[in-house]
């Protein structure tokens, strides 16, 4: 690739118009990465608003801000785990600008001090380019670590956790990698698409930065798109509406049933939503969020319970087996779905579905089951005639796909 | 106020915690703790100081304290 303008940094497309495989390609493009202090690099990020890409949306200034306060030297860790898998950005990130995401992690270490920078890639991710890319650069090597651990390998503790040689099963959050990391250091973990988006705030600024998105919600984000179009990642500002980015990604609009929202920890939105706008001020009355921007589309052939009762099975499995609420509700709920996705079915399942829900909630060290009880809820809420339909016996879905 | 902390990784549901701290703590069918105050970690109360550390060291997980 030799595309070498900086000229689309203007407009919507930012991080994924940055297309350079070189060290040398990525310096004659954007210029090196600027060096900041720790106090200059919070405030900057602090002013700009930037949120972390990878699901949680926490800000990222202070969660460097919880770092940075600390007496021993933190670890940075890029987070390219991408253990969602309906997500493709950090694969296509570390693809098409491996150097970008190398420079957020470069800002963030030498602000921090850190003598160690880890970028951890997920099971679902080639690491050659980036691994490249990480040889090339002068300055501190990047330590490139393949890594396992399936859905939940990505969640912060369960990341820090496989690194430290142990396995991929997240933490007690009492005591969060903030505190106590990577070799008991205090960690900052930052998802792949934060850096990319951190390597370009540092050179172009918070005004910038703030000329996408809504004052509340700002910059742009990269969101996976699924279902009734082939699998794309677009880059669109926050409070986009959701009809234009699935007429971006070619979704047929009739065709849509529902979509589902923030991946399989998100939130399932009917048709009508078509005006919503994806920040979190149009998106919290649903309860909803992009989470790490993902988008998958329902056709309106399909049963969404059924997808929904697959989901729930897949994310009962991909559990990491440590708390008990979690190893003993999860399967329990998704069998009761699983039930409740066959026309004809005992109306008390509902009521059970409900039940179960409110046992797994906040009784995790991890969100997975507060994040799989949010998804059921959300199913329940948007698929709930078609429950009704169920009962009766009946389902419109006319094939498998 | 001081809350306890369960550690949902350690905890393998021998529910001593909910027999000593019953106001706080109920089990679920399967014996894991439910916290009653619809706190995530519930708030022990000054009259409930000495039954929390009971239950503290009454874990045989260690997978309680107060914090």
């Amino acid at each position: 690739m030799t595309t070498t303008s900086i000229a689309p940094l203007t407009g919507t497309q930012r991080v994924l118009a940055v297309r350079t495989e070189s060290w040398r390609e990525h310096v004659d493009a954007l210029g090196p990465a600027p060096r900041l202090s720790s106090d200059e690099l919070i405030r900057l990020v602090d002013s700009a608003g930037l949120t972390g890409r990878g699901g949680a949306g926490f800000p990222t200034a202070r969660k460097i801000a919880a770092v940075a306060a600390s007496r021993r030297t933190p670890v940075v860790v890029g987070n390219a785990m991408e253990g969602e898998f309906l997500s493709h950005k950090d694969r296509t990130l570390l693809d098409q600008a491996p150097h970008l995401v190398l420079d957020g992690l470069d800002i963030l270490g030498r602000a921090l001090g850190s003598r160690r920078l880890i970028l951890a890639t997920g099971e679902r991710i080639d690491s050659t380019r980036v691994r490249r890319a990480a040889a090339e650069r002068p300055g501190r090597l990047v330590d490139v670590r393949d890594l396992g651990g399936g859905f939940i390998g990505g969640q912060e503790s369960a990341l820090v956790s496989q690194l430290n040689g142990r396995a991929a099963v997240p933490q007690d959050p009492h005591t969060p990698v903030y505190v106590r990391g990577i070799d008991g250091r205090p960690t900052l973990v930052a998802n792949a698409e934060t850096l990319a988006q951190l390597a370009l705030l540092a050179r172009f600024g918070p005004d910038w930065f703030r000329s996408q998105g809504t004052p509340d919600d700002p910059g742009t984000f990269l969101i996976s798109v699924s279902g009734l179009t082939p699998p794309s990642v677009l880059e669109v500002p926050r409070g986009i509406r959701l009809r234009e980015v699935l007429l971006q990604a070619g979704v047929p609009l009739e065709r849509v049933g529902a979509v589902l929202l923030g991946g399989y920890h998100g939130t399932w939105l009917r048709p009508g939503t078509g005006d919503v706008r994806l920040c979190e001020e149009d998106l919290s009355p649903y309860g909803a969020s992009t989470g790490a921007g993902i988008l998958h589309v329902l056709s309106v052939d399909s049963c969404g319970l059924r997808v929904s009762a697959e989901i729930a099975t897949y994310l009962a499995a991909q559990a990491a087996g440590q708390c008990g609420p979690c190893v003993n509700g999860m399967p329990r709920m998704a069998d009761t779905l699983t039930r409740l996705a066959v026309p004809g079915s005992d109306p008390r399942l509902v009521a059970e579905v409900d039940r179960l829900r409110g046992l797994v909630i906040g009784r995790g060290a991890c969100a997975h089951p507060d994040g799989t009880a949010r998804f059921v809820a959300s199913t329940m809420l948007v698929f709930a005639r078609h429950v009704e339909a169920h009962l009766r016996g009946e389902c419109h879905e006319t094939s498998v796909d | 106020m001081r809350r306890l902390l369960i550690d949902r990784t350690r905890c393998d549901g021998h529910g001593s915690c909910a027999e000593l701290l019953p106001e706080l703590l109920d089990l679920d069918e399967w014996g894991f703790p439910i916290s009653l105050t619809g706190e995530r970690d519930p708030a022990v109360p000054r009259s409930l100081a000495a039954h929390g550390e009971r239950a503290v060291r009454a874990c045989p997980l260690m997978a309680l304290r107060i914090g």
